[in-house]
């Protein structure tokens, strides 16, 4: 049994700047690291075949550069690094991504080994909308199961799964037939890190970049002509400057009755 | 029964068998060690040899150690008197009777002289083992039985000397007390025409005694009888000892598991431990109850190459495994972690045994080829590969501090000083006061200085340190990528372990950069008159110094900082009773900065008690983690009207109110 684990390489947003004059992202010299969620699913992926011995096949859609982050799932342990790339994917929404991602899985699964789990990060931390994984779990028919925080039960004789669901205020476990697609949060696991000779494995080992040649998706369904979405703006939100108050370091008590009068001015404090 | 060769031969042939057989099988497996070249710099390892083996200048720097230079120096003087015994047994025609009366006295009287001090020293040292021991364990049966057995061989001879003394006749008898002083005073007590039975008995003793120790060294610490002279001669010559660098090659091996990843030295250090213990008093965190002693470091290693030699030998797999989990290895990894990488064992090995060194491979191990370690250090290993900082706090942030002081970008060709402002200092709120101080010092003395911004990145000091060697060495070669790119030659740091790494392990890369701390660099400023002190900072009160590791012991920095406190206060600073070259680590060196400190008593809390007790309204320090760690020590001792302050702090002091 193949697990697919979805990964992203997003933006390093500690270190995102927007261009306030054309309102898009400032990439140059921008580090790209793997969407942090993703790490967890694919540390879940991993995790999996540590104790089923299944396969781990990591799967990406991006630009060719995406390949450093796919080799970083090599790294980590991951069988199979499949690069979804080609010019007319660009520009995708959550919608276009999904149509992507779905068929690429789909191909796998039919033609080259039977896929039982995809594993996806809940959103990426660029765009965070959470929508993809979703997205691919209705394009195939998968069952899903979001915001997932443990594994309690995988059998895959019977291709059943249990897993503990994180809500607002609650956990919900859930059983649900394979194939399936899982979300997954932070609190699910701590990723590993990679040794040093899968390190150096990894920078040998092959990375399969498909194009849309071999996925013979329709152009209308994929990229920006395939993408509803039109995003009209980016900016960062205005922040009004803050201002300094008494003096911590020779009146500290002065300074605590000074903010203590500003949040009850400003009705922020319970009593 | 007398004596005779035919008796005395095979028993001699059969201890020096036994001994050379033992000695073998252990020597030999150093060779299962990597190469390592020890043979360079003759003329000064003959001089080391000198000082450190003859002289024993580490030994004696505790006062017992007195007792132990004694008995050395005893020893090789009685080697003259115990080959003559021994060619004498085997060969009767041989004996310094036969010398010339003009040798002969003279040689008799001083081996009876110093049979005595033997005995007497001995005596002292086994009074001293019992009553007060360098540590508890210390009081082992071998080590009393060694003793017992040179007092033996004292009496023995003074049994020996005596009968053959009280059958000299006439005038050559009224000459024993002259040629053999102590021993002619034994006369009296052998009982009328029992000297043969005496002598006899005598004999056998020494002989037996001398047979039984000659096996037991190589059996025992006091191996170190045969090794430690060769260990003092291969010792390590640079300073600070660094790790080596690895090749990130697929096939090899990073860091080690097993004892053939040393070097044969290294494996030679376990034979030549003599278990005084002087590592393990000065070690901080077997001081504050952590499991890492480095004695016990040493002695696992001995007992691990024991026990797998043979297997090794024949390249079979090692059934006892080098790091292992609560007691199921030789060194256990919470002992791995627990080392502050200070150098005070180093420091104080009388026969410059490399104890912190072989803690790295093992670390490297985990790191590298297993990836286990504690859980804290992921996100550092993640925030310096991902972002070239400890914190994982965005580079563009870096160079933020100097806007307080200007745009000072480093100019290729018109700035003098790289100011390699380090992660503590670029980012540590704290440390960042810090850096403002020693920028403004700068640029009132007028030097010449800049920046790389958001393009310096972390040395790497705590990653060397931690093992994690691959993401060091990326950092270190993209630093000195740039450092080449832009031409640097000249560096200040305001941390030492900047200072080490840039200055020292960078220099395996093929870098020569001249590194200045800047207490040294305030104080020459001071010194040439360009940094005017117009005050002096009394109102810092009683300040203690503290010294850190990295600046002290691994760069042998104690008198400038000293001597520029002095200049900015007007006083000499107070010094903790560990200080200079035993300064006690504040517990933040070998990435213990970024590890959280479960067991025992926190090394930053002993510290910071000592600091106390010298009744400081200043501590003074010239690290930003000696300071992250000593406030956070006052704080918790609920002592925070002591200041914790930098060097360049008290000098701006001085300098710039």
């Amino acid at each position: 049994m193949l697990i697919v684990a979805c990964i992203k390489q997003v933006p390093d947003t500690t270190q995102v700047k927007i261009d306030p004059v054309t309102n898009t992202l400032v990439r140059e010299g921008i580090p790209f690291i793997m969407n942090p969620y993703d790490s967890h699913a694919l540390e879940a992926a991993l995790q999996l075949k540590d104790r089923f011995g299944c396969r781990v096949a990591a799967l990406s859609m991006g630009p060719p550069n995406a390949e450093a982050t796919l080799r970083k799932a090599l790294a980590l342990g991951a069988d199979r690094a499949i690069l979804l790339s080609d010019r007319c994917f660009g520009g995708a929404d959550t919608l276009a991504t999904s149509n992507v991602l779905a068929a690429a899985i789909r191909k796998i699964s039919q033609e080259q080994e039977p896929v039982g789990l995809v594993l996806c990060g809940k959103q990426t931390i660029d765009g965070d909308t959470a929508q993809v994984g979703p997205g691919i779990a209705v394009r195939l028919g998968y069952q899903q199961l979001t915001l997932v925080d443990q594994i309690e039960e995988l059998d895959m004789p019977a291709k059943r799964l249990v897993v503990r669901r994180k809500l607002e205020g609650r956990h919900e476990r859930v059983q649900a037939p394979l194939p399936a697609l899982v979300t997954v949060v932070r609190e699910l696991n701590r990723p590993r890190y990679p040794t040093v000779p899968m390190r150096l494995a990894a920078v040998d080992a092959p990375v399969e970049i498909w194009d849309n040649q071999l996925l013979q998706l329709d152009t209308q369904a994929v990229g920006l002509k395939g993408s509803p979405t039109w995003v009209a703006r980016i900016f960062s939100p205005q922040r009004a400057k803050g201002e300094i108050i008494g003096n911590g370091c020779t009146d500290p008590e002065g300074a605590v009755d000074l903010l203590l009068d500003k949040l009850r001015a400003k009705d922020l404090l319970p009593l | 029964m007398t004596p005779t060769p035919t008796l005395f031969a095979p028993i001699l042939v059969a201890a020096v068998a036994l001994f050379g057989w033992n000695c073998w099988r252990r020597l030999s497996l150093t060779a299962l060690g990597q190469p390592d070249n020890r043979l360079d710099n003759l003329r000064l390892r003959a001089g080391d040899t000198l000082r450190y083996a003859f002289a024993q200048l580490r030994v004696v720097r505790k006062p017992y150690g007195l007792v132990h230079l004694t008995i050395f120096w005893c020893f090789l003087v009685l080697m003259i008197a115990n080959s003559e015994f021994l060619l004498n047994g085997l060969f009767p025609a041989v004996s310094f009777s036969r010398l010339p009366d003009g040798l002969f006295i003279p040689l008799m009287q001083m081996i009876d002289v110093v049979s005595l001090i033997t005995l007497a020293a001995v005596t002292i040292a086994m009074v001293r083992r019992a009553v007060a021991p360098p540590y508890p364990e210390a009081r082992t049966f071998e080590a009393f039985f060694i003793l017992f057995l040179i007092a033996t061989l004292m009496l023995a001879s003074f049994g020996i000397n005596a009968a053959k003394l009280s059958h000299l006749h006439g005038s050559v008898a009224a000459l024993a007390g002259t040629i053999m002083p102590i021993s002619s005073l034994v006369v009296a007590l052998i009982p009328p025409g029992q000297a043969r039975l005496v002598y006899d008995l005598s004999w056998w003793t020494h002989a037996g005694a001398l047979l039984l120790f000659l096996n037991l060294l190589p059996l025992s610490k006091h191996f170190h009888i045969v090794t430690a002279i060769p260990t003092i001669f291969l010792r390590r010559h640079e300073q600070p000892v660094l790790p080596q660098r690895e090749e990130f090659v697929t096939g090899n091996r990073f860091g080690t598991a097993d004892v053939t990843g040393y070097s044969w030295k290294e494996l030679l250090d376990a034979f030549a431990c003599t278990e005084c213990g002087r590592c393990q008093l000065a070690c901080p965190a077997n001081a504050t109850g952590k499991p890492l002693n480095p004695r016990r470091v040493i002695h696992d290693l001995k007992l691990n190459l024991l026990n797998n030699g043979p297997a090794l030998k024949r390249r079979q797999a090692a059934p006892l495994p080098l790091i292992g989990n609560r007691g199921d290895g030789s060194i256990d990894t919470e002992t791995i972690w627990s080392c502050t990488t200070c150098g005070a064992c180093l420091e104080v090995c009388p026969v410059f045994i490399e104890q912190m060194p072989k803690l790295i491979p093992l670390r490297r191990h985990l790191v590298e080829m297993e990836a286990r370690f504690p859980e804290e250090l992921l996100n550092l290993f993640e925030n310096m590969e991902g972002r070239s900082n400890p914190w994982g706090i965005a580079p563009t942030e870096r160079g933020k501090w100097a806007t307080l002081v200007g745009e000072r970008t480093f100019e290729p060709g018109t700035t003098e000083y790289l100011f390699f402002v380090g992660c503590a200092g670029s980012f540590d709120a704290r440390a960042k006061q810090v850096t403002l101080a020693l920028a403004l010092l700068l640029d009132k003395a007028g030097v010449s200085w800049g920046i790389l911004g958001k393009d310096e990145k972390c040395c790497g000091d705590s990653l060397r340190r931690l093992g994690n060697e691959y993401v060091f060495d990326k950092l270190a070669q993209e630093n000195i990528a740039l450092f080449k790119e832009r031409g640097i030659k000249k560096v200040i740091v305001q941390c030492p372990h900047c200072l080490t790494t840039l200055k020292n392990d960078y220099r395996q890369y093929g870098i020569e950069l001249e590194v200045i701390h800047h207490s040294q660099l305030l104080l020459h400023l001071v010194q040439d008159g360009r940094l005017a002190l117009p005050r002096q900072a009394t109102e810092l009160g009683r300040l203690v110094y503290h010294d850190s590791c990295y600046l002290g012991r691994h760069n042998g920095i104690y008198d400038e900082p000293r001597q520029a406190l002095a200049l900015a206060t007007g006083a000499a600073p107070l010094e903790m009773p560990r200080s200079r070259e035993e300064g006690f680590c504040c517990g933040a060196g070998g990435g213990r900065m970024w590890m959280e400190e479960f067991t025992g008593e926190r090394i930053n809390l002993n510290r910071a008690k000592e600091a106390l007790a010298q009744g400081p309204d200043t501590v003074c320090t010239a690290c930003p983690y000696c300071l992250t760690m000593l406030d956070d020590g006052m704080k918790d001792l609920q002592a925070s009207t002591v200041q914790v302050k930098d060097i360049a702090e008290v000098l701006a002091e001085a300098a710039l109110r």
